[in-house]
């Protein structure tokens, strides 16, 4: 295990209910970076990054965030470390998006949730740094898809977590709020040294976004590396099994 | 604006509270003036007929009202936030009936011995039909995934064990029919001040503990990938809403049988008007307007047709039946416009 992994995977397998989906992973995550997950549908990105996020038990092997087993972390320590920005978040009546903002300072605030002055204080500077502040007021089951993802985003950050895991965090987005999205998680690396682990579904994205690339082929690691060493050639053509023609006309 | 508008909901739920315990303690088939009403609270009254009809009769059935109106209110609340839908609640899910069920058991098993069922014991059975109930529930949700579907396994679970009570009721000793029918399409009346102790105790212990649940439950309604992304422990969580959903809506049914839409209709009507769903307020809301609402509903049921009295679930279902559509409308709507 090396000084410089946030989060590790040994000889990781994941799946539902016992039954394997993917892997064996052994995937390093390094601190301060922003790691894109590719691969075509259905490789096992989703399933693999909500295993790491602890969202689904791993089948066999271990994930852990430095030297700690994630499976033995408390919820409360592994929130105050780790947030997530996943797309199945409900949209319950009568919450407004602060309220949906506050929701990340749960592993800090007491028995009743009270929010502290210290604590209104990060949700504001999280709604500001995501540029959300002019929604705090409104419903949070009321706003466009883009304004929904970064509100969630602003969540995540109130969480002041070391690592945020997101997943196809752009999907529903227009380019606008594609491109201030990734903007925004290439600050938080660059400026506050969190690290970023996502999947995309557009490999020109993790191109741009990412120190890093890992590549999923057939539920395994397939090339990991910058986007200098995995856009090499070939590669990403013969990834997502499209002939090298049709690639060359669409995507570069 | 947001604390002003709580503040004026808060009072106007208590005022009106305050005003529906009056009118239950005066108005009935002998309308008693505030004025006697208050002599024979504070044990002055010189009319020892007017003393017993408020102290023996109404007090009794008015606190029953207020206590299990409370309880159905948050037991609904509860349900709806586990399965985050509005429309969850005991009855609607067959809790209510399952309920209903084992104290019918309980009750007609003592009978046919000649035994006293005292509300201990009728508390325990309840509970353990309830847990059945909604176990029942649960294991059904395991297989079905669309809400819509769970809520008709739910009915049929209801109709079942209201199918199997009636049965059971048939076969009961004659002269204990009429009050054992009565109770089994719900009823406040026979309840007496020993009950209300009772049922105080337990739906004050449960309230606190929804109270202390309201952090987890504020974090719930963005769902559990959400919630347990942010230190909920969603196992231990989902297993004590149910429990103690259980434990309001067995006490309820214990009691006075079951009472239908209380427990759908209340928290809505409470949460459109606090424009919250914040759970700190929400719950003590749902108490109030539950504990007003029943009030409400027992008043008419005493009142309208006296001397022949209605059911309870008769009452309550004319108000809260409306609600419940005008939810399912509303959601409809906003499932179009998205």
């Amino acid at each position: 295990m090396s000084e410089r992994n946030l989060l590790s995977t040994n000889e990781l397998t994941v799946g539902y209910e016992g039954t394997a989906v993917a892997g064996p992973f052994d995937l390093n995550v390094y601190k301060g970076e922003v790691l894109s997950l590719i691969g075509p549908n259905g490789a096992g990105k989703t399933t693999l990054l909500r295993t790491l996020a602890r969202q689904l038990a791993p089948v066999a092997g271990t994930v852990f965030l430095e030297e700690a087993d994630l499976a033995a972390t408390k919820p409360n320590e592994l929130a105050k470390r780790m947030a997530v920005v996943f797309s199945d978040a409900l949209r319950p009546d009568l919450m407004t998006c602060r309220e949906a903002v506050a929701v990340g300072r749960y592993p800090y605030t007491g028995r009743f949730g009270r929010l502290s002055a210290d604590d209104e204080r990060i949700v504001e500077n999280a709604m500001a740094q995501v540029h959300v502040t002019e929604l705090a007021d409104r419903p949070f089951n009321a706003i466009s898809d883009g304004q929904r993802q970064r509100v969630v985003l602003a969540r995540a950050l109130c969480q002041e977590p070391d690592i945020i895991l997101l997943d196809e965090p752009t999907t529903f987005l227009d380019i606008r709020w594609k491109a201030e999205f990734l903007e925004a998680l290439r600050t938080l690396a660059t400026e506050q040294g969190k690290t970023v682990l996502l999947t995309l579904h557009e490999p020109e994205l993790a191109r741009l976004v990412s120190d890093r690339v890992a590549c999923i082929r057939d539920g395994r690691l397939d090339r990991v590396g910058t986007p200098d060493e995995v856009f090499e050639g070939d590669y990403i053509a013969n990834l997502f099994g499209l002939n090298k023609a049709l690639y060359d006309r669409w995507f570069t | 604006m947001k604390r002003y508008r709580n503040a004026m909901a808060f009072a106007a739920m208590i005022v009106l509270l305050l005003v529906l315990l009056v009118m239950n303690l005066c108005i009935g088939s002998s309308s008693v003036p505030v004025s006697d009403v208050w002599l024979a609270l504070t044990g002055r009254a010189t009319d020892a007929t007017v003393a017993n009809v408020v102290l023996q009769l109404r007090l009794p059935r008015a606190l029953a009202a207020i206590v299990l109106g409370g309880a159905l209110a948050l037991s609904g609340y509860l349900l709806q936030t586990f399965f985050h839908n509005p429309i969850a609640g005991p009855f609607i899910l067959g809790i209510s009936s399952g309920a209903k069920l084992t104290v019918a058991i309980a009750m007609v098993f003592a009978l046919s011995r000649s035994m006293v069922v005292n509300s201990a014991t009728l508390m325990a059975a309840s509970f353990v039909g309830a847990m059945a109930a909604m176990g029942l529930v649960l294991l059904l949700s395991t297989v079905v995934k669309r809400m819509s579907v769970l809520i008709i396994g739910g009915v049929m679970i209801g109709y079942l064990c209201s199918a199997v009570t009636e049965f059971i009721i048939t076969f009961a000793a004659d002269e204990q029919i009429a009050r054992l029918h009565t109770w089994s399409v719900g009823s406040f009346s026979g309840i007496d001040m020993t009950d209300v102790l009772v049922m105080t105790i337990v739906v004050a212990l449960t309230f606190v503990g929804v109270l202390m649940l309201s952090k987890p439950i504020s974090a719930f309604r963005m769902g559990e990938t959400y919630a347990s992304s942010v230190g909920v422990n969603v196992k231990a969580f989902r297993a004590l809403l149910v429990l103690l959903s259980s434990i309001l809506a067995a006490t309820v049914t214990a009691f006075a049988g079951p009472v239908s839409f209380v427990g759908v209709a209340v928290p809505h009507l409470v949460r459109s008007l606090l424009g919250s769903s914040e759970p700190r307020r929400v719950i003590p809301a749902c108490f109030l307007g539950g504990a007003a609402f029943c009030l409400l509903c027992d008043l008419l049921a005493r009142t309208m047709f006296a001397p022949t009295e209605l059911s309870i679930s008769t009452v309550t279902a004319v108000f809260g039946a409306p609600v419940v559509l005008w939810i399912l409308v509303r959601r409809q709507k906003g499932r179009d416009a998205a």
